[in-house]
């Protein structure tokens, strides 16, 4: 699973290749529509457009004469579980973080006597 | 890339999609003079800081503008080293740099922020800034690796005894 998202993420480093998945995500588009805002050649989109295959995030159907491209939805699903790991990871750092600042607050202003603490 | 929670409290992430950069953000019952006494007084830091089920042993630690720490985590044997300067510390900030000695031509700059939210609360703002794509991602991707359940077992514990 881990090379898998290391490609997803090389692929992803590239700010023309972030683009276009940006204009996947609106709908289905050929490599011609996709090279349209660009000041490069339909051979360096459908270059991107490899690196963008191989890492699983877009793919191209093989029946229709216009081969759209198509984004992969699950693969973006599955990083957005591999950040939830890390993130589930920082907050239990947190949590114990929490339980240090809870001891300084009582330190700093201890229950007065009398008062249930 | 954004994971949130409706649980307010809770941590979180986003890995920015044009920088090389984790953010973080979570709150704190404390008051930003509390957060910074967590992140500077040693002790205290080595509490809480990690990795999960991993025993914090802090080698040097001198908490001031152009000062220097460094700490290892141990389990079992296998022991991680880290270290990097405090470039900066404030009243409610610090910028410091942080290196695994694994890696050592590897550096990220973190720049931790403590807010103000009143009532005693404060939002902590980190961070993190990698030399690279493949040095971020392989770092968010630890976090997979690294003590994931022991963690989990360690916090189980404290919620079960009411300390958190």
């Amino acid at each position: 699973m881990s090379d898998q998202l290391s490609r997803v993420f090389a692929a992803l480093a590239d700010p023309t290749r972030r683009d276009m998945v940006a204009r996947l995500t609106t709908s289905d588009a050929t490599v011609g529509e996709l090279a349209e805002p660009y000041d490069v050649s339909v051979q360096a989109v459908s270059k991107h457009l490899r690196v963008l295959e191989d890492a699983g995030l877009v793919s191209r159907s093989r029946e229709a004469q216009r081969r759209p491209v198509h984004l992969e939805a699950e693969v973006f699903d599955l990083m957005t579980k591999w950040i939830e790991r890390y993130r589930r990871q920082a907050e239990e750092r947190f949590r114990r973080l929490d339980v240090v600042l809870a001891e300084l607050n009582e330190q700093e202003n201890p229950p007065k006597e009398g008062t249930a603490s | 890339m954004t994971t949130t929670t409706n649980h307010t409290d809770e941590a979180t992430i986003e890995a920015d999609e044009t920088l090389p950069i984790i953010r973080t953000t979570r709150d704190f019952a404390a008051t930003p003079a509390q957060l910074l006494r967590a992140h500077t007084d040693p002790d205290l830091f080595a509490r809480w800081v990690g990795p999960n089920g991993m025993e914090t042993r802090i080698v040097e630690w001198d908490a001031r503008d152009g000062g220097s720490w460094r700490f290892t985590s141990g389990r079992d044997g296998d022991e991680y080293a880290f270290r990097g300067c405090f470039h900066r510390v404030g009243d409610d900030v610090i910028v410091q740099t942080f290196t695994y000695e694994g890696e050592p031509d590897g550096v990220a700059l973190e720049t931790l922020r403590f807010e103000d939210l009143g009532d005693g609360r404060t939002r902590l703002h980190a961070q993190s800034l990698v030399d690279s794509f493949e040095g971020r991602d392989a770092w968010l991707r630890s976090g997979m690796e690294v003590g994931v359940n022991e963690g989990y077992a360690k916090l189980d514990a404290m919620l079960a005894s009411g300390d958190v």
